[in-house]
């Protein structure tokens, strides 16, 4: 429990009154809270929680995923042949480098660097819509190859991989294509919501709101983008890479 | 009790016993309880109730008591977890020789079948004193087949088959009702159980049928090809089914599982996720193109090629004989 | 039992006067004003589900399918359930009482995160209106548990609609909870540790746990259902190679901690009220604050207890019941330690303790009926019966609502500045007590004799019991319109209430009855430990004054 004798400031009542605050006044400071410390740590832990709702949000579909992998590996791995890795595979690494320029931001704003945190926060973003673009991509591929749940969904005729002349039972398949479509699709929106959350941080960089004493925005926006990440980094080998070999 | 309003179920079955006293264990455990808390909560609230002058008197706590009142209770609670588990898992194990029904439940009526071959709608008779097992199904959405009179309640699902069974003990008409949630007419699903005493029964079903249902099964068998890969004589391009139910199989991917009639169902339907070990995944797939009383009969009829010579065992030959058939490979 | 204080010849600014205009309501930040915000709200979906209660039960008077169709019943009992339970029973206390009350009781001037606490309560309005709509527009009718197939394949009704707007309805019980527990960390006066803290504010903590981590999964379930309905996934379908008892285990693993949701909070408050009204600190202050982690944390490990007979395996149904039992001995724990607060007390009856003697009683007699519940050799029988209908609304309505109920009576000096009539509210709960059991334990006997739930024909040896639930429905209807109607009667007539009318522990009784809009002038620092009855009382006189409304 931190020495809290020290919060004895008097917090006004109603009126928007002037009562000075020990050591300087800072208008980021939201009224309700005493210092700038515990404003700060409010919104770290209010993030943090946050991605712990994520975290079992993912989770339920995170589940069926394994269920059904464990029941229907065959035509799981059947299906998973038929996604581009390579694709993926960038897309992961696409990813990583925009968590890499996330931390340089911060770091940029924690040494007054202006333009270099600017130039981050905008690589992050090229990044992540480097990333919506590809995604856009096998999308587009999925539905050409009718692999998309639905009445024109197809996979007849498709090898298990590693059983010559078994093939994959479609509606097995089709599941696949379901829970890879709602998985990353809703990633894919994350990565969109993201963006937005970026857009207002570089607009506010722009102006000059963050300073080394005052950046949170920025350390709470990069942990969502990096959470987002992370679902990632599980999505791509349990999607992409099931039963590969080179 | 009262005939237009009683107030406790008949009993007509042998779990029905068990889950009764069970029940009323509870109740006496719960009765005593809510009589300790009421009378607590009552006198404490009349003994001290607030007097000028008198303060309340601060208590902490007592970690003594505290303890108490949490093991007593668990060790009471682990007492009722043991007896309802030992109930639910005798009423879960259907006994080796039960007489079977198979039960397709759909929007919105139960239809069964014997494995004699006779054919019911809403309504299953069944003799006095011989175990019953129900292997069911579903034809749209979950159901759940609902005595109370025998305290028996078992989910129907669609894509499998569920199992329940029962021993009646009482001659007479019962309930049946759908208790899982199935849509318009769910509170219509409704039925009876007629329980009968054995001559009866014996007479009832003699009242004709289509012929004990793997009859029915083996005639499926041929005309749609199976016996072309499943030989009885020697191995062909499927695996021989002569006593394969109920016993182990190994699997092309290393497992090994029982025969029973989930798989049995699955092989038909989805040849290609159990695959028999030293067989090609070359079987196709039935999905579709039965309905579920033909599944039903396919079932039965690999189920009668695990029994001795003769073919289906009929219930007539229990009743007759008193005894359960000496050599089941159920 | 309140002093009698002058009548405030002027009336002071508070909260609630500070600033007029709808505007300042619909953009507050006020944590006070969003808690009516969702008082209000509420009452609104409560009557919503409350009419559907009405006319199930009307249906019920008689076997025959009589009264409306077949489709539409099914509909009523599927909205009543949605409608009580994501749209009333979750947010609640937690919205209302706890909104208003948590940053007060830790001395804070407002909740960690104002504007997401106005947010929740806008996405709750427009999950509300999504649910309005859905209704009005023809209703659903797959239960409130969304079974599927039957939900994604079969149904003809407002399945997406309805699934959405819970979907959203989620939102908003995610962020207050998550607001809840970065102000009990953060936001806490100097000197409110963790053990000074009321036990209300323990029980809202473990309720937002709950809230935050299980709340996601049933969106997330949602979504697949809405998605398998709208586009034939599979996931569920055994038809496409799904498993509809995914879908179950899914949708159970939240639904279950959703139930302590709803009764955590209104334990919290049961403890506030025996405290203040046997002028008494609570009895095992600390076992009961962990019970109610303890029950947080168990609970979220029981959840198939509702799918014993449903086709799951044996032994995953031995491990399930084992545990369900664990679950239940922190609430026996509880039920012990509210009763031996009493023991020596000094006793008062007025209206909010007799909602907690209710809740005793019927929670009692509720937790107890979970037990069978728990044991899978009754449940085999018992399951999807009127009796589990019967238990579940002994803890809901006779718990947790009886609980909400007293909770609003014992702060509503402090929220509304006005006196309730207290004659009245005593009359109130006692109909409410006998309504409710009237209504509600003749459905024990039905559920025993094996009327199944849902049905709504029925066979006619069941009609006696089916006619008493309903002549108790009746009774138990008045009693919930009386608080209504003199709740609002006090706004306009009520005496002013004094700033603590009932002498009780807790920082929130410091403020001003309203509180002014930061409630505090002086941010508080805690010297003393919870529940100091003892110097409370020590320091007046013992004239006593009944201030009756």
């Amino acid at each position: 429990m931190p020495d809290t004798s020290k919060r004895r400031s008097k917090l006004s009542d109603s009126q928007a009154a002037v009562s000075p605050h020990e050591g300087l006044h800072n208008p980021g400071l939201l009224h309700h809270f005493a210092t700038e410390e515990q404003q700060k740590d409010a919104s770290n832990l209010g993030m943090w929680i946050f991605l712990a709702t994520e975290v079992m949000f993912f989770g339920g579909l995170f589940c069926a995923y394994l269920i059904y992998r464990g029941w229907y590996f065959g035509d799981f791995a059947a299906a998973s042949k038929s996604i581009d890795a390579a694709l993926g595979g960038t897309n992961t690494a696409v990813l990583i480098c925009s968590s890499l320029t996330v931390v340089l931001a911060i770091w940029a704003a924690q040494t007054s660097r202006r333009a270099l945190l600017i130039l981050m926060l905008v690589l992050t973003m090229l990044f992540g819509l480097a990333f919506l673009g590809i995604k856009g991509i096998e999308y587009r591929d999925k539905f050409v190859e009718h692999h998309v749940p639905g009445s024109s969904f197809n996979f007849e005729h498709e090898e298990v991989p590693g059983h010559p002349g078994q093939y994959a039972n479609p509606r097995h398949a089709q599941i696949f294509f379901a829970l890879y479509f709602v998985m990353t699709g809703l990633h894919a929106l994350h990565m969109i919501v993201g963006l937005g959350i970026f857009s207002w941080l570089l607009y506010k960089a722009w102006k000059g709101a963050f300073t080394p004493r005052y950046h949170t925005p920025l350390e709470i926006g990069g942990l969502y983008w990096h959470f987002v990440d992370i679902v990632w980094i599980y999505l791509f080998p349990l999607l992409y890479l099931i039963d590969r070999h080179p | 009790m009262f005939d237009n309003f009683p107030l406790w179920p008949s009993r007509a079955s042998t779990a029905a016993g068990n889950v009764d006293a069970l029940f009323i264990f509870l109740l006496i455990v719960s009765g005593m309880m809510t009589l300790l808390i009421f009378s607590a909560v009552i006198y404490f609230a009349a003994r001290y109730r607030h007097r000028k002058g008198v303060l309340a008197e601060q208590i902490e706590g007592s970690t003594p008591l505290e303890l108490t009142w949490s093991i007593i209770p668990l060790g009471i609670f682990m007492v009722i977890f043991t007896w309802g588990a030992v109930v639910y898992f005798k009423s879960r194990t259907p006994p080796r020789d039960s007489t079977e029904v198979y039960v397709v439940a759909k929007q919105w009526m139960w239809k069964l079948e014997h494995a004699e071959g006779q054919r019911e709608i809403n309504e299953l008779h069944v003799p006095v004193g011989r175990d019953v097992k129900l292997i069911m199904t579903s034809q749209d959405v979950i159901h759940s087949f609902f005595v109370p009179a025998f305290r028996m309640k078992q989910d129907v699902l669609p894509g499998r088959y569920t199992v329940a069974w029962f021993h009646a003990t009482k001659a007479g008409t019962y309930h049946l009702f759908c208790t899982q949630y199935c849509g318009t007419q769910h509170s219509g699903m409704i039925g009876n159980v007629v329980v009968m005493e054995p001559a009866q029964y014996e007479a009832w079903m003699s009242g004709g049928s289509n012929g004990p249902l793997s009859a029915t099964g083996e005639r499926l068998f041929a005309e749609l090809g199976c016996v072309t890969c499943h030989r009885s004589d020697t191995q062909g391009r499927g695996p021989n089914l002569q006593g394969v139910f109920g016993k182990p199989v190994l699997l092309a991917d290393g497992r090994t599982i029982t025969a029973d009639e989930n798989y049995i169902r699955e092989s038909i339907l989805d040849p290609g996720a159990k695959v028999v070990n030293g067989f090609k995944p070359v079987m196709p797939t039935f999905q579709g193109l039965i309905s579920e009383e033909q599944l039903n009969a396919l079932v039965a009829y690999v189920k009668s090629m695990s029994q001795p010579a003769g073919g289906a065992k009929t219930s007539t030959a229990n009743a007759a004989s008193g005894q359960p058939d000496g050599n089941q490979v159920q | 039992m309140a002093t009698a204080t002058t009548v405030q010849p002027v009336e002071r600014e508070n909260y609630l006067n500070k600033e007029h205009g709808l505007g300042s309501w619909l953009l507050t930040t006020d944590h006070k004003r969003i808690a009516l915000l969702y008082l209000i709200s509420i009452t609104f979906f409560f009557f919503i589900g409350g009419l559907f209660a009405l006319l199930i039960r009307l249906e019920l008077l008689t076997p025959a399918g009589d009264l409306v169709g077949a489709d539409t019943y099914n509909k009523l009992f599927t909205m009543h359930g949605q409608v009580m339970v994501f749209f009333f029973l979750i947010p609640s206390i937690p919205a209302v009482l706890g909104n208003f009350l948590v940053p007060m009781m830790i001395g804070a001037k407002d909740l960690a995160f104002p504007r997401i606490n106005l947010l929740s309560w806008y996405i709750y309005i427009i999950a509300g209106v999504m649910m309005l709509h859905c209704i009005a527009t023809g209703g659903v009718d797959t239960g409130w548990t969304f079974y599927t197939p039957f939900s994604t394949a079969f149904s003809n009704s407002k399945v997406i609609e309805a699934g959405l707007a819970i979907f959203v309805a989620g939102f908003s019980s995610i962020l207050t909870g998550l607001n809840f527990i970065v102000t009990i960390h953060r936001m806490r006066a100097p000197g409110m540790t963790w053990t000074r803290l009321p036990l209300f504010i323990w029980a809202h903590y473990a309720t937002s746990i709950i809230q935050v981590l299980g709340t996601p999964v049933v969106a997330i379930t949602l979504v697949l259902v809405v998605a398998e309905r709208a586009l034939h996934l599979g996931i569920f379908d055994p038809k496409l190679g799904g498993d509809p008892l995914l879908f179950q285990h899914l949708f159970w693993f939240y639904s279950h901690p959703a139930v302590y949701i709803m009764i955590l909070p209104s334990m919290g408050v049961v403890t506030e009220v025996i405290a203040c009204f046997s002028r008494k600190r609570i009895f095992g202050y600390s076992f009961v604050a962990l019970s109610s982690i303890a029950i947080a944390v168990f609970g979220f490990l029981v959840w198939a207890h509702h799918m014993f007979v449903a086709g799951i395996s044996v032994y995953a149904a031995l491990v399930f019941s084992i545990l369900s039992y664990a679950v239940a001995v922190p609430s026996a724990v509880k039920v012990f330690n509210w009763t031996a607060t009493l023991f020596k007390g000094s006793i008062h009856y007025d209206a909010p303790m007799l909602y907690a003697f209710g809740f005793l009683g019927l929670f009692t007699m509720g937790g107890l009926t979970g037990l069978f519940l728990s044991s899978l050799g009754v449940d085999m029988h018992v399951h999807d019966t009127y009796f589990v209908i019967a238990h579940f609304h002994y803890i809901m309505v006779g718990g947790a609502l009886m609980g909400y109920l007293g909770g609003l009576h014992f702060w509503w000096p402090k929220i509304s500045g006005k006196l309730y009539p207290e004659g009245w509210a005593r009359l109130a709960a006692l109909i409410v007590f006998l309504g409710f059991n009237l209504t509600f334990f003749p459905q024990f006997i039905l559920g025993y004799l094996g009327m199944p739930r849902r049905y709504y024909e029925y066979p006619p040896e069941f009609q006696v019991l089916n006619v008493l639930s309903t002549a108790g429905a009746t009774v138990l209807g008045v009693g919930y319109l009386l608080p209504m109607i003199y709740f609002l009667w006090s706004m306009r007539y009520g005496k002013p209430a004094p700033d603590n009318p009932w002498q009780a522990a807790g920082l929130e009784w410091q403020t001003q009855s309203p509180p002014t809009t930061f409630n505090f002038e002086e941010e508080p620092v805690v010297t003393w430990e919870a529940y100091n009855y003892d110097e409370i009382d020590a320091g007046h006189k013992q004239e006593e004054v009944k201030v009756v409304g």
